[in-house]
This record gives C-alpha cells, sequence and structure tokens, in this order.
C-alpha cells in the first residue's frame, strides 16, 4: 500500500544526525513506532501526512505523494492525524469539530457513538477533560474515512485509566473502518494490546523488530 | 443654549469617517500580511517586521514629509490618481485615508501576527489535515480563536488614527469638512487663543480614548476569564 524511502536532517537531542526510513506498509497493518525522544519518530509521521518537507519518495496505492518533481499537499492525501495535545479547534463544538471536517452527520454521529461522547456532543471543547479531548480528536481524525491513520504519542498525556479505555477503542476503529495504522507510542503494555508489526528508530534509521522482542527492546532503552 | 449646540462637531465626524475608513481598509490588507508573517520562516521576516513597524518610531512629521511627496502631484503616484482616476491625494480626504493607512498599519498588523503567533500550531495543521485550504483555515480556525487580537487590532487602529496629528497635518492641511479633523482643530483653537473650546475638544477626545481602551482591556479580561487563564 506505501513504499517509502525518504530522508532528512535533523536537529536532534545529540545534535545533527540523518533520519533515513526505508519501508514498506501493508494494508490492515498496525504499526506501532518506538524509540528514543528526539529520534525522529513524529518527523517520520509528519513527512508522511505532508506536513514536513523531505527528500525522497512516497508512493501511496501508485500515487506518488513525495517525488524529486512533485509533492502532494496535506489537503490532498487524506490522513487521519491525531495530535498528542489533541489540537482541536477551541472555537467549536464537539460535534462542530467533526463537522467541519466533514459535512456528514451519519459518518459524525455513529463516531461520537463509538466513542462514547454521544452525550457532550454540543459541548464546546475547551470545558471537556483531556481524555474526551482526545476521543474528539480521533472521532475528527476519521471524519474523511482516512485509509491511513497517524497518531502521535495520543494516549502518553492520560491517566492509566483513561489509556486502557481508548485504547481498545482506537482498536475498534482500527477494525471498523479498515484502516491502516501508525502509532507512537512509549507504553510495552499499549503496543501489545494494539500491535500487528513492530518499528523502532535507532541512530537515525527505522528498524522493524518481532513483536516478541518488545519487552527486551524495551528494557534496553 | 445647552454646550454641545455650542460646538462644531464636523472635526470630530471627520476624524471618524477617517478612522473607520482607515480601519476596515487597513483589516483587509494587514490580515493576509500578518497571517503571512505569523508563518513565516523567511529570513526575510525580520525586514518585512521592522519595515511594518517604522510608523511606530518615525517622528510623525518625517512620515507626513515623505507621505507628502508621495502623494503631491509631481510623484508618479499622486500623478496617476489624479489623471487616470481624477482623485487629487495632497491636501484632500481620500490623501488622508491613504496616509492614515500607512501610518497606523503597525496598529493593524502586530496585535494579528502575535495572536497568530500564540495559536497552536497543531491547530492550524488539524485544519489541512482535514482537506481545508489557507482561506478557510484563516477565516474558520485562526481568525475566531484569536477575538481578542482582532478587537485590540480593529479598536487601537481606529482611535490611534482619530488620534492621528502630524501626518494628517502635513498632508492634509486644515480644510474645514475636508482634512480638519478634531486633533488638528485643537491646534487650530489653541493658535486663535479660544481655550474654552479647546479644552471641550481635548476633553472629549481623551473621554474617548479612555473608553476605548477601557473596553478593550475589559473584554481582553473576560475572554481570559472565560477560558480560565485568570
Amino acid at each position: 500500500m506505501l513504499k517509502i524511502a525518504v530522508e532528512k536532517a535533523l536537529h536532534g537531542s545529540s545534535g545533527k544526525m540523518t533520519l533515513s526510513v526505508n519501508v514498506e506498509i501493508d494494508r490492515g497493518d498496525f504499526i506501532v513506532i518506538m524509540g528514543e525522544s528526539g529520534a525522529g519518530k513524529s518527523t517520520f509521521l509528519r513527512i508522511l501526512a505532508g506536513l514536513e518537507a523531505a527528500n525522497g519518495r512516497i508512493v501511496c496505492d501508485g500515487v506518488t505523494w513525495l517525488g524529486e518533481k512533485k509533492t502532494v499537499p496535506v489537503q490532498q492525501r487524506n490522513v487521519g492525524f491525531v495530535f498528542q495535545d489533541y489540537a482541536l479547534f477551541d472555537n467549536m463544538s464537539v460535534k462542530e469539530n467533526l463537522l467541519f471536517v466533514n459535512r456528514d452527520e451519519a459518518l459524525a454521529d455513529e463516531l461520537l457513538e463509538m466513542m462514547e461522547i454521544g452525550k457532550i456532543a454540543a459541548r464546546n471543547v475547551t470545558t471537556l477533560s483531556g481524555g474526551q479531548k482526545q476521543r474528539v480528536a480521533l472521532a475528527r481524525a476519521l471524519m474523511r474515512r482516512p485509509k491511513l491513520l497517524m497518531m502521535d504519542e495520543p494516549l502518553s498525556a492520560l491517566d492509566p485509566r483513561m489509556r486502557r479505555k481508548l485504547s481498545t477503542q482506537i482498536k475498534a476503529l482500527h477494525e471498523r473502518f479498515g484502516m491502516t495504522t501508525l502509532m507512537i507510542s512509549h507504553d510495552v503494555s499499549e503496543a501489545k494490546a494494539l500491535a500487528t508489526r513492530l518499528w523502532f528508530v535507532e541512530d537515525g534509521s527505522m528498524k522493524e523488530y518481532p513483536l516478541s522482542m518488545l519487552d527486551r527492546l524495551y528494557g534496553e532503552v | 443654549m445647552v454646550f454641545w449646540e455650542q460646538i462644531e462637531w464636523a472635526p470630530f465626524l471627520l476624524s471618524f469617517k477617517l478612522a473607520g475608513l482607515t480601519a476596515a481598509i487597513l483589516f483587509f490588507i494587514a490580515l493576509p500580511f500578518a497571517w503571512y508573517l505569523s508563518q513565516s520562516r523567511s529570513r526575510f521576516k525580520p525586514v518585512l517586521e521592522a519595515v511594518t513597524a517604522l510608523p511606530i518610531v518615525l517622528p510623525p512629521s518625517v512620515l507626513g514629509f515623505y507621505m507628502l511627496l508621495l502623494l503631491s502631484h509631481n510623484s508618479p503616484l499622486g500623478h496617476f490618481f489624479e489623471e487616470a482616476l481624477g482623485i487629487k491625494l495632497a491636501f484632500s480626504f481620500t490623501g488622508l485615508v491613504v496616509a492614515s493607512c500607512f501610518y497606523s498599519f503597525p496598529f493593524m498588523v502586530q496585535p494579528l501576527q502575535s495572536g497568530f503567533e500564540s495559536l497552536n500550531p497543531h491547530m492550524i495543521e488539524a485544519s489541512y489535515l482535514a482537506g481545508k485550504n489557507t482561506r478557510t483555515t484563516l477565516w474558520r480556525v485562526a481568525l475566531p480563536n484569536i477575538k481578542p487580537s482582532l478587537l485590540t487590532a480593529v479598536i487601537v487602529t481606529f482611535a490611534h488614527t482619530v488620534g492621528e496629528f502630524g501626518v494628517v497635518l502635513m498632508v492634509g492641511g486644515n480644510i474645514p469638512h475636508e482634512t480638519r479633523v478634531a486633533s488638528v482643530a485643537i491646534y487650530d483653537l489653541v493658535e486663535e487663543m479660544d481655550y474654552a473650546q479647546a479644552n471641550i475638544y481635548a476633553g472629549v477626545l481623551l473621554a474617548f480614548s479612555f473608553t476605548v481602551l477601557l473596553g478593550v482591556y475589559l473584554f481582553n479580561h473576560r475572554q481570559k476569564m472565560r477560558v480560565g487563564m485568570v
């Protein structure tokens, strides 16, 4: 589904480095990306979404998103993206946040129901708790029915109980909408519950490991 | 006769008309410019910011002098307006509006720019990810989330233009009902030793300026209370 070969110079925590990623993603994968802070995990997702420039090539289902001559802008890639800090539109209610993306009332209602936030649909988003905000952000990310969903540490700002609940909901969404999902995480149990593939960013490159190595890998970090 | 019937209100009306037009025109010019500055990482950004801020530090007479050169019928711009459009810029109300747009430009740009810069950049990116272009993002996401900055920009630009003196005098002179705005009228009254009228005019402008500023600060205070920042 996706072929990615990109390079980008980074000013990471350990000085200048080059992030170099050469990977393929298959439809339906749930990939958890782990690695040290500042290793370039977020930058990789941002490059894939079209929020940051990079050198190289990204091809999605035969369409070149990033090539030598052309770049498909973020608006046309139709990817779902969830930020760690929610990034909701503060001037809108919960439901307006969803309908701003796409005026599909039926889809909005279904997502609100699935995320158990139907009762607060009319509330302004600034009055919500962290867990509620992140569920709105997730629902909003799916309003264009993206084939690819990316999440940058979506659960790290939440308490453990909310993390477990949301992680179950993320799994349900991934299956219900038949998506391919990439999620950055630092949490081993989260990775175990969700991942079908495990990636690790190390020394500026992306390496794949079998899921069975999760405990050992994370122990070393 | 009651005292307000003794006052000639024309200079005030002219001031408010000038300020209203300036604020309206500048809003549409400054908005895309402030947005560009807030999003730009260009190395020319400091140059643009410095040029924008010039009217704040330049003596109004200096700015007024250059504006007069720019608007006079000997300059290409003044010549074009006079020949092609039949509009005389120097010593006319239209000229005052043009000069005021230069003079008050930073007062519209700077609050808008700092408002845009204070927004969570992820919120803007979320709008792009939703497939929205820059214009929709600006009108439906960025602007509604910087209401205090927006109000500050519009009101302070208006009030600052009402309070303009040096530039109007240089560019517009002192023509009743055309370029004789309130601040110029006060200068005129003092020259004529009419301190009583000058006092009333000055008092009206003082009360106006204070009321406007109080209104802006009250609104911004309430907005911050609403989002829990105070």
